[in-house]
């Protein structure tokens, strides 16, 4: 119909195509004002600046010797800092990706081998992993068992068996010097 | 209602199980209005737009506000300096109490100026006044969260005039604080009903719409509708009228929230609530000024002090809002319009100054010549209602009413089919 006015003469008597060429264009703009009213309501529900200001972590990784594992939280979640003896480095570099279910190198996962730093959540529904403690289970791979549903992730934070179907996420993390990491 | 065949087969196959499409069509499209009414009928549909607004702003701010004493003040400024838009949506949340106020309080004065609460609208009038203490309450319920000093010192009068009532009084007061004064306790209930109210007014002002629709629309004439040539369908008609309306009521609306946006509140509730300090001047928001005043005004006591001052006060306060339920009837003039009654147009201007005046003499201290000029004028309100509406049902001689709606317009009376016109 808005192609008929646009060809319509004014002159010609063509009142109703006119009032319909109105009205979908006033609906139109009324659709689009109604979704620009509507953002501010959306984008509140949004992080506020305040937890965005929250969103990134510092971390003294010195005391942590090695061998131990320390869980820091960064943005509500548990964050898995392994300090990984030669055993377990070796461990994770020599595995076949052909056998991965979520195929990564670790030297991808990781800034320095001896410093693992994964979100400590669990890829198939959010549970957090076991392998954190002393005496915790660290499911067969050496690495964090989920009891939930059963996954087992290796010493490189990579799923080998079980329903998750990812890697546990490295997060975004720099070495501000040799024994410190910011986190987010 | 007659049944509907519907084009859309997934209509028809809801509206013949669940009629709401006929009941929209039936009372957003078809209502039948009178053709004649002006823009003070657009308060209406206006007043529900505001409380729409009310309800989805206030949905979200309740995301982010925490109502604990120690925690209320900080949650609303973090809502206006971090939460995204959240300065936006509490401008429009605060500012669109009083365009509420503004706009329901236009809405009565026309009732009462075109007689719309006469029969046999008597019920839709009563639930109208229902609505407006439910505003009431939610107003100043609403006005306590930001614990700011004006909103824990207003709390604090406010819920200290129940204390008036004989016997039970301190009682009472307790039991509306949950404890020794206004605290956590109060704060986090006033919250729960602040929230719970809009949808009590929600579910009056549908009654109010089902009421409305039964006994029609009164118009500017205050005749009633002799037939269909009378009246045209709400939609496009009034739909139109009422969106061109809402333009306008946008432009005056947001201009306060973008460019004036504390104009109706008070600095002082910028200031966290101090148990210990009372500001030096505690106003009430601006539109509960005109009972304010009523109530400041009584400072003698009646009948040798049986009722005392404090208690009559309370008393002229509420009886202000209550005298409206038995308006019906306390006008005794069976023509309804302004237009054809030439002394009550008079006292309703007056009357209307007389509410301005309250208004003004509510915003100032109670002191000198404030006092007389309160008094005067709250005696004039109940006289206007309980002396003057009575008496001029008798004295008053009004106009000739017009034949219908269409007959100023049509000599002959019996005027063209607004429809087929249209068509």
């Amino acid at each position: 119909m808005a192609e008929m006015v646009s060809t319509s003469p004014p002159h010609m008597d063509e009142g109703e195509t006119r009032r319909d060429f109105l009205l979908i264009a006033t609906g139109a703009v009324g659709a689009v004002g109604a979704a620009l009213a509507a953002w501010p309501f959306i984008d509140s529900m949004n992080p506020a600046a305040d937890t965005l200001a929250l969103a990134s972590t510092g971390v003294d990784l010195a005391p942590v010797a090695v061998g131990q594992r320390i869980t820091v939280v960064w943005r509500g979640k548990p964050v898995f800092i392994d300090h990984r003896p030669e055993p377990e480095i070796k461990a994770a570099e020599d595995v076949n990706l052909a056998v991965l279910v979520d195929p990564q190198p670790d030297s991808q996962r990781v800034q320095k081998p001896q410093w693992l730093v994964v979100v400590g959540v669990c890829t198939h529904l959010g549970c957090i992993p076991l392998g954190q403690k002393t005496g915790e289970p660290r499911g067969d791979y050496g690495g964090w068992f989920c009891p939930c549903h059963g996954s087992h992730y290796d010493t490189s934070g990579r799923i080998r068996k079980g329903p998750a179907p990812k890697n546990l996420l490295v997060p975004p993390y720099e070495f501000t010097n040799d024994s410190t990491i910011r986190i987010g | 209602m007659e049944a509907k065949t519907w084009k859309n087969p997934v209509i028809g196959w809801i509206d013949s199980r669940l009629p709401i499409f006929t009941m929209m069509q039936h009372d957003l499209v078809d209502y039948p209005t009178p053709k004649n009414l002006n823009y003070w009928w657009n308060f209406g549909s206006l007043a529900g737009i505001v409380l729409v607004i009310m309800i989805a702003t206030g949905v979200v701010l309740a995301m982010h506000y925490t109502p604990h004493v120690d925690y209320a003040f900080e949650s609303v400024e973090r809502i206006m300096r971090d939460v995204n838009y959240g300065w936006l949506l509490r401008y429009l949340h605060m500012n669109g109490a009083s365009m509420f106020f503004i706009v329901v309080y236009i809405h009565m004065f026309r009732g009462l100026y075109y007689g719309s609460y006469k029969s046999p609208r008597e019920i839709l009038w009563i639930l109208g006044v229902f609505i407006l203490l439910a505003m009431m309450a939610t107003a100043f319920m609403g006005y306590v969260l930001p614990w700011g000093q004006m909103s824990f010192w207003g709390a604090t009068v406010i819920t200290n005039l129940f204390s008036a009532i004989p016997l039970v009084g301190e009682y009472i007061v307790t039991w509306l604080w949950g404890g020794f004064s206004v605290d956590n306790a109060t704060l986090n209930r006033f919250f729960s009903l602040h929230y719970l109210m809009p949808f009590v007014i929600f579910a009056l002002v549908f009654l109010h719409l089902v009421a409305l629709h039964t006994s029609k629309s009164n118009n500017p004439l205050g005749i009633d509708v002799k037939g269909p040539q009378d009246t045209i369908p709400f939609t496009p008609y009034y739909t139109v009228k009422d969106m061109f309306g809402l333009g306008v009521f946008l432009l005056v609306y947001l201009g306060f929230v973008f460019f004036s946006p504390n104009f109706f509140g008070e600095p002082d509730n910028y200031i966290k609530a101090n148990p210990m300090v009372t500001p030096a001047h505690i106003v009430p928001e601006w539109y509960f000024l005109p009972f304010y005043a009523i109530l400041r005004a009584i400072t003698f006591d009646l009948f040798w002090g049986l009722i005392p001052a404090k208690l009559l006060g309370v008393l002229a306060m509420f009886g202000s809002i209550i005298v409206l339920v038995f308006l019906p009837w306390l006008d005794r003039s069976p023509v309804r319009s302004a237009r054809f009654r030439p002394l009550y147009k008079q006292f309703f201007w007056i009357f209307l100054a007389v509410c301005f005046l309250l208004g003004y003499v509510g915003a100032k201290p109670a002191e000198g010549i404030w006092i007389p000029i309160g008094q005067a004028a709250t005696a004039y309100y109940f006289i206007h209602f309980l002396v003057i509406l009575p008496l001029l049902g008798f004295i008053e001689r009004p106009r000739p009413l017009p034949a219908s709606i269409s007959a100023p317009v049509t000599p002959a009376g019996a005027g063209i089919p607004a429809r087929s016109a249209a068509e």
